[in-house]
Parts: C-alpha cells; structure tokens; sequence
C-alpha cells in the first residue's frame, strides 16, 4: 500500500466518528450482546494500513472517546487501545501482507487481548462485570473484518 | 520509501510513544480513581460527548415524536378519559393521604404537621443511547445547569429507578438500582426488617443476598427504601419480592425481587430535592464518612431524629 502524497487525515478521523457513533446507537438487547467494537475495528484497520498517519496516537484519543461514553475509570479504554493499535503498527508488514481470512484471525487475537486489558481494569479499579458477554463481541468483530477492510480501503486508494 | 521519508519527521518510534500513552493513561487512570482531580476534565468530556449522544439518540427520539404526532384523535380521547380518571383517584388519595398526616401529626403531638418530604420535582427525559451493555446504566436530559448533583435519586411514577452518578453541565450518567455494582438498603413493609438489596445485572432482577434463611420474608412483600445509607429518602417503594428460595443447608436465603419501577421501559423520570431537615430525608453526602466506598452502602452518619444543637452547654 502505498500512500498518495498525504494522509488521509479526514478520512481516519471521520470513519472514527462513525464507529463511535455505531457504538453508541441504541439496539434490541438481542443484538446488543453481539455488536462488533466498531471503534476498535477502525483504528485497527488504520493502523494496519497507514501505521505512520496517527496509529497509536488515535489509538489513544479514540481510547478516551471511549471512557467518555462508557468506561468506569477515564484511561481504561485509552490503555486497551494504545496497547492493540502499538502491536498493529508494529506489526502491520506481516498483517496486511496476509488475506482478509486470516487478517481477521489476528484481529480476533487483538480484540481478545483488548478485551481482556479492559477486563482486568474493571476488576482492579472495583467495579466488575460478572456477566461473560463481554467475550462474544470478538467473534463478531472478526467476523465482520474482510467487509470493514474492503470498505475502508476503498475510501482511500483508488485502485 | 514511505518510511524512510517521513521517519525523522515523526520523530519518536512507536515504541516510545506506546510507552509515552500507557504512563498517560495509567496516571489518568490513577488521578480519577484515587483523587478528584478529573472532576473537572470528566465534566468537560461529558459536555463533549453530549451531543454526540444526542445525534445519536435522534432517530429514535424522530420516531417517537412521529408516533406522537400520529395518533388519532380517538385514542387521545381515550387516555384523555383514562388520565383524569387516574387523577381523580389520586386526587382522593392525596386527600386521604391529608387526613392521614394531620392524624399522625396530632398523635405524635406536634403542633404542625411535618413539611411535605420532597421539596422540588424535576422531570427528565432518558436519552435513548446505549452507555455500556454490560452494565446497567442510563443517561438522562438534565445537567449541572438544571441543578443536578451527584448522587441524586431517581423516581419513575412507580418506584425507585437509581441515583445519579457522573453529572456533566447538560446530562448526567445514571447507574439503575438493577446494576450489579448498586446495592440500596430497603426495609421490607410488611415486617420492618432492613436489609440491602443489590442489582442482579439485568432489568428485571434485585436480589437479596443478606437475608438469614429463617427470615421472615414471602412473595409479593414489598420492599421500600429505609432511609439509612444517606441517598435515598425512606419510604419509597423498590421492589416486589418475586422468589424465595431457602436451602436447609445454607445459612442464607436465596432472595429475588423484582423492580416496581419500570426499569427499561420509562423514558420519563423524576429527578427529586428533598426538604432538609425532614427526619426522613437523607443525610448529605459531606456529613460523616461518606466519600469514600460504594455510597448505598454506607452508614447513616446522623440519628433520625435531630440531635440537640452541639452547644457546650449541652446534656453530656
């Protein structure tokens, strides 16, 4: 992938802001057990494609974005993410290099790692969730991985 | 190419900036557990994501006031029927509920009748927007600028819905007596005995983990706040108890109620201020020992009825 001129700033900060936005939307308890991390999923597929343009940096402000509307302890998800965004973009040659199946499977790792670093949070700063559907959403989230990638990269390489 | 062209622009390697936000978030992670000095960036960031909250509570605000706006007129005339039969009965009650006050006031022998409890009301409306699934919380249309403080409750018209717990300028964060991590302390009516039920982690369910199994406590007893933990006012209904379990080998009965208030269904709440200095309001929360732990959970730190004034010529 290679990067035409300059990057696409606009376009990271607004697919965040789209993400966030399905994040919060309100849905029929069914589907709210099941919903992807959509914000996570779009930071990642960022940091995987242009690691130099933000990576860790919107990692971290998508990350209090979060624990504005969500978290427990402000810096919980800003943590969880800066650390999933910092393996992306450190590994992002190997990841991109692979096909969308088995990209989805790294990021299905990832997305239980961050899962799993939001988890311990909660326990420690005293307010745990005993409930275990807090690890469904990583399945999901891979799942719908190839259709993000293949939607998010069209936005910005015309090919 | 890429790389080489824009690394000593960047400047650091990603490594240290990974390690440069880690610190910055454990440090915010610190300062807002352990100190309040993000009170302030905690109420800025809720300013912010407030209309956020709002665009994306729109559609589903859109589709209520359409179904508003498109009722008919034989159905408006129908609950228009239902409301003021609804009122006239409370209209009696609170008539009822008069005699009653001035009986018990005579009693008691107190020249006046007690000041009614709750001070003010104010109505508020639930944004419909999804907080945390895991958790059971809700945010309301009422801020900081409408007079809302921290740990406020919250009624619906048929019970206790839960207390406010991060108030930002326009809206505030409200954590529902069904949370796993809320625990208020009831009184069961029938009784009188105290004890505290906790959030079970979904809409429909409070449990009652603290009753001995040879308590006296059935099906459908009613459970009303008792007033101690300084939060909630004593009195108001909480829950119906729903299941009684007991084990011949547990010490402990097993205890499920359900919320009167309805939990995932209101959109209207009441936010309420209470007359201080009624013996049955509670206590505020800079009286005694309260900041730290849950809230619920702790101590009334003052007598139900007012103490002497704390002269030194006071009875020792």
């Amino acid at each position: 992938m290679i990067m035409y001129g300059r990057e696409p700033r606009g376009r990271m900060a607004m697919s965040s802001l789209v993400a966030l936005i399905l994040t919060a939307l309100p849905l029929p308890p069914m589907l709210e057990t099941v919903r992807p991390a959509f914000l996570v999923l779009v930071v990642l597929y960022w940091s995987i494609a242009t690691p130099r343009a933000g990576g860790i940096t919107l990692g971290f402000m998508a990350g209090v974005a979060l624990d504005a509307f969500r978290g427990p302890v402000l810096g919980q998800h800003a943590l969880a993410l800066s650390l999933v965004t910092y393996i992306a973009v450190r590994e992002h040659q190997k990841i991109r290099s692979k096909p969308y199946f088995q990209q989805a499977l790294i990021v299905f790792a990832l997305l239980f790692v961050y899962e799993f670093v939001v988890f311990s949070i909660d326990g420690w700063s005293g307010h745990p969730v005993t409930s275990g559907l807090r690890w469904l959403h990583p399945f999901t989230g891979a799942a719908l991985w190839p259709l993000l990638a293949a939607v998010l990269e069209r936005t910005h390489s015309p090919r | 190419m890429a790389y080489r062209r824009s690394l000593p622009a960047r400047g650091s390697s990603a490594g240290f900036r990974f390690t440069l936000y880690a610190m910055l978030s454990i440090a915010l992670m610190f300062m807002d557990q352990r100190s309040g000095l993000l009170q302030n960036a905690r109420y800025l960031l809720q300013a912010v994501a407030y209309p956020v909250q709002l665009a994306v509570s729109s559609p589903s605000a859109a589709w209520h006031w359409a179904l508003e706006n498109l009722e008919t007129r034989d159905s408006l005339r129908a609950e228009n029927r239902r409301l003021q039969a609804h009122q006239r009965e409370l209209e009696l009650r609170v008539l009822r509920y008069d005699a009653l006050a001035h009986e018990n006031a005579a009693l008691r022998g107190l020249a006046a009748a007690l000041p009614p409890l709750a001070e003010r009301w104010l109505p508020a409306e639930i944004v419909n927007v999804e907080l945390n699934s895991l958790r059971q919380r809700v945010l309301i249309d009422r801020g900081t600028r409408n007079g809302v403080f921290k740990a406020q409750a919250l009624l619906d018209e048929h019970g206790l819905l839960g207390q406010t717990t991060h108030v930002g300028p326009w809206s505030a964060e409200v954590i529902l007596i069904t949370d796993p991590e809320h625990a208020v302390p009831v009184q069961i009516q029938r009784t009188g005995l105290r004890t505290i039920a906790v959030g079970g982690g979904n809409a429909g369910a409070l449990a009652l983990p603290y009753l001995p199994s040879n308590a006296d406590v059935k099906r459908g007893d009613l459970l009303v706040t008792s007033g101690l933990g300084g939060v909630f006012p004593a009195g108001y209904p909480v829950a119906r108890v729903a299941e009684v379990h007991r084990d011949a080998v547990q010490p402990l009965a097993q205890v499920r109620a359900t919320p009167t208030a309805q939990i995932d269904r209101a959109r209207e709440v009441m936010l309420v201020w209470f007359r201080e200095g009624h013996p049955a309001a509670p206590v505020k929360a800079d009286e005694g020992d309260l900041k730290t732990g849950l809230i619920g959970m702790q101590p009334q730190s003052r007598p139900l009825i007012a103490p002497s004034p704390p002269g030194k010529g006071g009875i020792q």
